[in-house]
């Protein structure tokens, strides 16, 4: 499988702390791999470097051959407007729009009009089985909703790439579950490759393999076994 | 899932223990005794039976030596060693993963303070582990996608059981360092 | 003005301490105004002479004779001439040495213009006297006044009084329609303030709220959470004012430094009355905690979080109009003319303006409300921001309420003074086209002053008219005036066809008042010169023109117009002077030296600038107090929005930060910004411009002047709220790209 997303040699530092200390990735395409480690490790700032939402201090971001960290900002953003998607923890539904009009935003900032936006969002909103959740408003919904909610936005415009920093964080087991079989399942459906960030191993058990950042560096845990 | 019962387990490993502890220096039976007893054995010392009965399968094997042997009588006169199959086989069994199974910690605890003992890599015989433990629970994973509610279940009681291994495997690899400083003080 | 997120906390203290600072001494002194207006006021003026009629001079009388008119640039001068008869002579107020001829008294803030490089601009008015001392606080208005007492030996008994004290009781009448208007101006400056300390107590409301939670989860009831916020909004009320008097403290300090139409006040002026000063500081805390417990009705503190009760409850017009109509209604009894009112209505009036001004806070939410329900569509931005006003339109309103009682208070005042102007305004009759300063003397021969004027740099032309009574030789006891001028200067007074030297002419009034006055006819035989010992006969050729009102607006109808061809002009006695003159607008100080050539020549000299109308000087006053206060109160509220728009970005920075990772344009968040805060603004103003007009209709149906709009002021008003607007979101798009920065992604 082609390589889609390459991280070389990152190196992030907020302060004097480093996050990242020549840390490398390879995810090849419809890949999901999940990014282990413990909290204060760096697997957030790793994702967001990868998804051009950060820029690294030194090393570089390959996205299909095309350098992401030597793009200028605008063309970053349009770059995860178009070709990524997001799950976050919480807190990324708009609280005033209702549930469909989170899922249709990122297709209405594409300029799709608004019926067209909306008819997509709702069929993904299906697949997430969440309709009935359709004109309520986040404060509305329960996390586990939210978070199918959040998937169905972070798919609708059918990206090559979804970054997923803990999205079942704040959520019990079974919803937990439930949002990452859907996601998963929509992921592999699209053929979309999945960065997740977790601390949780039976969250990362849903990838097809395992990282692990450790003191600001990836350990490819297979590739660390000897004999 | 059929779980093999912990003395087995425990039974298995005695022998690459002593040749772990006997790697770093030759020792007399008594000594690895205690030696064992001290880092491995607290709630449940070993009987002298075992030791010795150890200790001469693993001459028959070739896996130690007899070293030296002082004067008088009685088997606890010899000084055992370890020979150059002993060292591959510790070698061996360090670095090869534990099949994931509950009650483990004992096994890799094992394992984790000999490597630090023999100044082995005791970081990458976790990752090891961990990287087998997931193995494991993305199978478990893949196995409750497609089953019914039963198997569901029971795959979800074997993947918690491997997540508590894990969170082990997590906290010893952050602990690896003050793990080292204090199994090196005991000499 | 940046406003960092970790900063805000303080700028919210700092604006919460102006807010008070400017709020408390505002309502002390708006509190103190009624009393102030009493309309009949006897006040001592300690510098006015007490007057006692004609008395003989003596050892301790002092002629003294103020300068009117008097004035350096743009600021009057209070200049007075003295001349002690005796050595008993009174001193004014903070003179400690009467001035003898040659010497001088100035007040502090002279002494240091004379010390100046423009002391040129000003020392020959003194005429060379020596300063012999400075006049003290005692004798002042302010620090900055400029004033002295110049020893005189010109000054003459008709020209001064003579008085044995200074120092009486003077009379301030306040018309009915002043008060009106000055009880108008502190009700809509200090509206928006108290409108402000509303919003200023709600700052941090949210994160209080979440403290508060917190307090739930370690087993606080809900009683006792609003019991931690009461106690809390009181402490930070206190703070405050203990701020708010620090700061008006401190600014006392600062006030000497500045003159306000040429008022220049001492720090120990602004005192505030104790009495008024208690109930501020009682009325501030009450009012923060009311507005605590007010808004936290709508919030339910969960051990766990905040559960906001939702923005679904219908709002009922019905108690909003309750304010409007109530404010109507108080003030209909007074439609019909407060101008010949007895009866104290003074607080019925302000009462009334903040019953109707209030009307306009009620309103908006509702206004907001009502058309943000209806708005669909749009593009993402403007989606954003009429979500956002639908969910919450209580909190955008109560952001431009300030601003929508500013406006309307301030346009419904602008109408009333309009509609009131001329009470306060008189046609001068002078027509500045022709000529922009005017000169007078009187005092010694002014023969000589139209020859200086000419000479100084910056006149660019000079026209006199030199004047003189003469008697009838036959009649003693006639008097007729007598104007000798040029041709050129004689036709700024008179109509004139033609005219050569030598002509003489003659104006009479018009009919009606004919029957008294004496003008000479020809043949008429007149008493000119010093002791009226030179003989004229009015000559036969003399023509009888009409007269015209001079550059000045003085209508000469009545007198004798002398060319000074026909009568030997050198032969008369001393002649007063009128002159007009025109001075080159590019130099600011051709007046300056103007007035130093006329004080050389007669110290007495008036010398003023023309202008159309005379407007009286305490309704200009009131009205830039007006403006200024306007424009301050603006700021202000513009200050407390911009502090509620951060508040507002940095509760979403995470909410932003993950838009922006999305991939979400920044343009499309700034515009959702600026869509959020304009429409409540526009909606705002709109409302405010209608209750203005109201306002302004009422308040002029209480001085019954016809209702008209203004319609420049109303855009002024309107223009100058959206400008702040503007500047405020202006000042809100730099925060707004600091906290779309990925860094709100990282969990605090």
């Amino acid at each position: 499988m082609a390589e889609l997303l390459v991280a070389d040699g990152l190196n992030k530092a907020f302060g004097p702390t480093p996050a990242l200390d020549g840390a490398s990735i390879s995810i090849d395409a419809g890949e999901i791999v999940a990014v282990m480690g413990p909290s204060g490790s760096g697997k957030s700032t790793l994702l967001h470097c990868l998804a051009g939402i950060v820029r690294p201090d030194s090393g570089q971001v390959r996205y299909e051959g095309r350098e992401v960290t030597a793009m200028p900002d605008r063309e970053r953003s349009a770059l995860r407007r178009r070709q990524f998607g997001f799950v976050f923890q919480f807190g990324q539904l708009v609280p005033e729009l209702t549930c469909l009009e989170n899922v249709a935003l990122p297709l209405r900032m594409e300029r799709v009009r608004r019926r067209a936006a909306e008819q997509r969002a709702m069929e993904w909103l299906e697949r997430l089985e969440v309709t009935d959740v359709a004109g309520k408003r986040p404060g509305e919904v329960s996390g586990g909703q939210g978070q199918r909610v959040a998937v169905a936005r972070a798919l609708v415009t059918n990206p090559r790439v979804i970054f997923a920093d803990e999205p079942t964080g704040a959520l019990d087991s079974l919803n937990g579950e439930r949002v990452m079989r859907l996601l998963t399942q929509s992921a592999r459906e699209s053929h979309a490759a999945v960065v997740l960030v977790t601390h949780e191993a039976r969250v990362a058990s849903y990838s097809d393999r395992e990282v692990v950042v450790r003191d600001g560096r990836v350990r490819d845990l297979t590739g660390a076994r000897r004999g | 899932m059929v779980y093999t019962p912990w003395c087995t387990v425990l039974g298995m490993s005695i022998g690459q223990t002593f040749l772990g502890l006997l790697e770093s220096s030759p020792r007399h039976g008594y000594d690895l005794k205690r030696a064992y007893d001290e880092r491995f054995g607290r709630t449940r010392p070993l009987p002298y039976g075992q030791v010795y009965a150890t200790l001469s399968r693993l001459l028959k094997s070739g896996l130690v030596e007899v070293d030296s042997v002082e004067p008088g009588e009685g088997p606890e006169r010899k000084r055992y060693a370890i020979t150059e199959a002993g060292v591959t086989d510790v070698d061996r069994w360090l670095s090869q993963a534990e099949k994931p199974e509950p009650y483990l910690q004992s096994v890799l605890y094992t394992k984790v303070v000999l490597a630090l003992l023999t100044d082995r890599p005791a970081a990458d015989l976790l990752d090891t582990q961990t990287a087998e433990h997931l193995r494991l629970m993305r199978e478990l994973t893949r196995r409750k996608d497609g089953g019914d509610l039963a198997e569901q279940l029971i795959c979800d009681h074997a993947l918690f059981h491997l997540e508590a291994d894990l969170r082990w495997l997590e906290l010893t690899a952050a602990r690896l360092d003050e793990l080292a400083r204090e199994v090196r003080s005991h000499g | 003005m940046a406003i960092a997120g970790g900063r805000d906390g303080w700028t919210r203290a700092l604006l919460a301490a102006i807010a008070m600072g400017i709020g408390v001494p505002a309502l002390l002194t708006a509190a103190a105004v009624p009393a102030a207006l009493d309309p009949r006021q006897n006040r001592v003026d300690p510098r006015r002479p007490a007057s006692l009629g004609d008395i003989p001079a003596a050892a301790n009388t002092l002629l003294i004779g103020q300068q009117f008119e008097a004035a350096f640039r743009d600021q009057t001068v209070y200049a007075v001439l003295v001349r002690p008869e005796g050595p008993d002579a009174p001193l004014p107020p903070g003179v400690a040495r009467l001035p003898q001829p040659g010497e001088v008294v100035v007040s502090p803030a002279l002494r240091d213009l004379l010390a100046s490089k423009d002391a040129d601009l000003f020392a020959p008015r003194l005429g060379g006297a020596r300063v012999i001392g400075t006049i003290g606080p005692a004798g002042l208005t302010g620090p900055r006044e400029l004033a002295y007492y110049l020893g005189s030996d010109q000054l003459q008994p008709g020209q001064a009084e003579r008085v044995t004290a200074i120092g009486s009781t003077n009379t301030v009448e306040f018309s009915p329609v002043l008060a009106l208007l000055i009880v108008v101006i502190s009700v809509v400056l200090l509206l928006p303030i108290a409108v402000l300390i509303g919003t200023a107590v709600r700052f941090g409301g949210e994160r209080r709220d979440r403290r508060l939670a917190a307090l739930r989860l370690v087993g606080a009831d809900q009683r006792m959470t609003r019991r931690v916020a009461a106690g809390e909004a009181l402490g930070t009320a206190l703070l405050s004012l203990v701020a708010g008097v620090l700061f008006f403290l401190l600014g006392r300090q600062v006030v000497p430094l500045f003159t306000l139409w040429d008022i220049s006040l001492y720090a120990r002026d602004l005192r505030p009355n104790p009495l008024l000063a208690g109930t501020v500081a009682l009325a501030v805390p009450v009012l923060a905690v009311t507005v605590t417990m007010v808004s936290m009705r709508g919030v339910v503190i969960e051990p766990l979080g905040v559960t906001r009760r939702a923005g679904t409850t219908r709002r009922r017009l019905w108690w909003r109009l309750i304010l409007p109509v109530l404010g109507l209604a108080v003030l209909y009894p007074l439609f019909g003319d407060i101008r010949s009112s007895t009866v104290d209505n003074r607080y019925q009036i302000a009462a009334g303006a903040i019953l109707l001004l209030f009307g306009a806070v009620a309103l908006l939410p509702w206004v907001i409300d009502l058309v943000v329900r209806r708005i669909r569509g749009g593009a993402v931005p403007w989606q954003l921001a009429i979500r956002r006003l639908q969910q919450d339109s209580a909190t955008s309103a109560r952001m431009v309420n300030g601003v929508a009682v500013a406006v309307a208070g301030t346009i419904g005042l602008q109408m009333l003074f309009a509609g009131v102007e001329g009470d306060f305004r008189t046609d001068t009759g002078a027509d500045p086209s022709r000529a922009d300063v005017m000169v007078q003397s009187s005092g010694v021969d002014g023969r000589e002053l139209p020859v200086r004027l000419r000479a100084v740099p910056g006149v660019t032309a000079v026209s006199s008219i030199l004047g003189t009574t003469a008697a009838n030789a036959d009649q003693p006891h006639r008097f007729t005036f007598v104007f000798v001028a040029d041709c050129a200067a004689l036709a700024e007074a008179l109509v004139l066809e033609r005219c050569t030297d030598g002509d003489v002419f003659v104006s009479k009034p018009g009919s009606g008042t004919h029957g008294e006055s004496y003008v000479a006819a020809p043949g008429d035989r007149l008493l000119l010169g010093t002791d009226k010992q030179l003989a004229w006969t009015v000559p036969a050729g003399t023509r009888e023109v009409p007269s015209r009102r001079d550059p000045g607006g003085f209508n000469r109808d009545m007198g004798l117009f002398v060319t000074p061809g026909a009568v030997d002009v050198s032969r008369f006695g001393p002649l007063e002077a009128w002159m007009s003159l025109r001075t080159d607008p590019g130099d600011r100080d051709a007046l300056e030296r103007v007035r130093n050539a006329a004080a050389t020549v007669d110290q007495r000299a008036l010398v003023y600038r023309l202008s159309r109308t005379d407007e009286a000087n305490r309704f200009v006053n009131v009205r830039r107090g007006l403006y200024i206060g306007a424009v301050v109160t603006l700021l202000l509220v513009g200050a407390s929005l911009l502090v509620g728009l951060m508040e507002h970005l940095r509760e979403r920075r995470r909410l932003l930060a993950i838009l922006v990772a999305m991939g979400t344009r920044r343009g499309t968040l700034l515009w959702s910004v600026v869509w959020q805060t304009v429409v409540p603004v526009v909606l705002g103003l709109v409302l405010a411009v209608g209750f203005g007009l109201a306002l302004g209709a009422v308040l002029l149906r209480l001085v019954t002047v016809p209702i008209t709009v203004n319609w420049a002021v109303v855009g002024l008003s309107v223009a100058l709220a959206a400008a702040v607007m503007a500047l405020v979101t202006l000042l809100s798009l730099p925060p707004l790209w600091r906290l779309t920065r990925p860094d709100g992604l990282r969990t605090e």
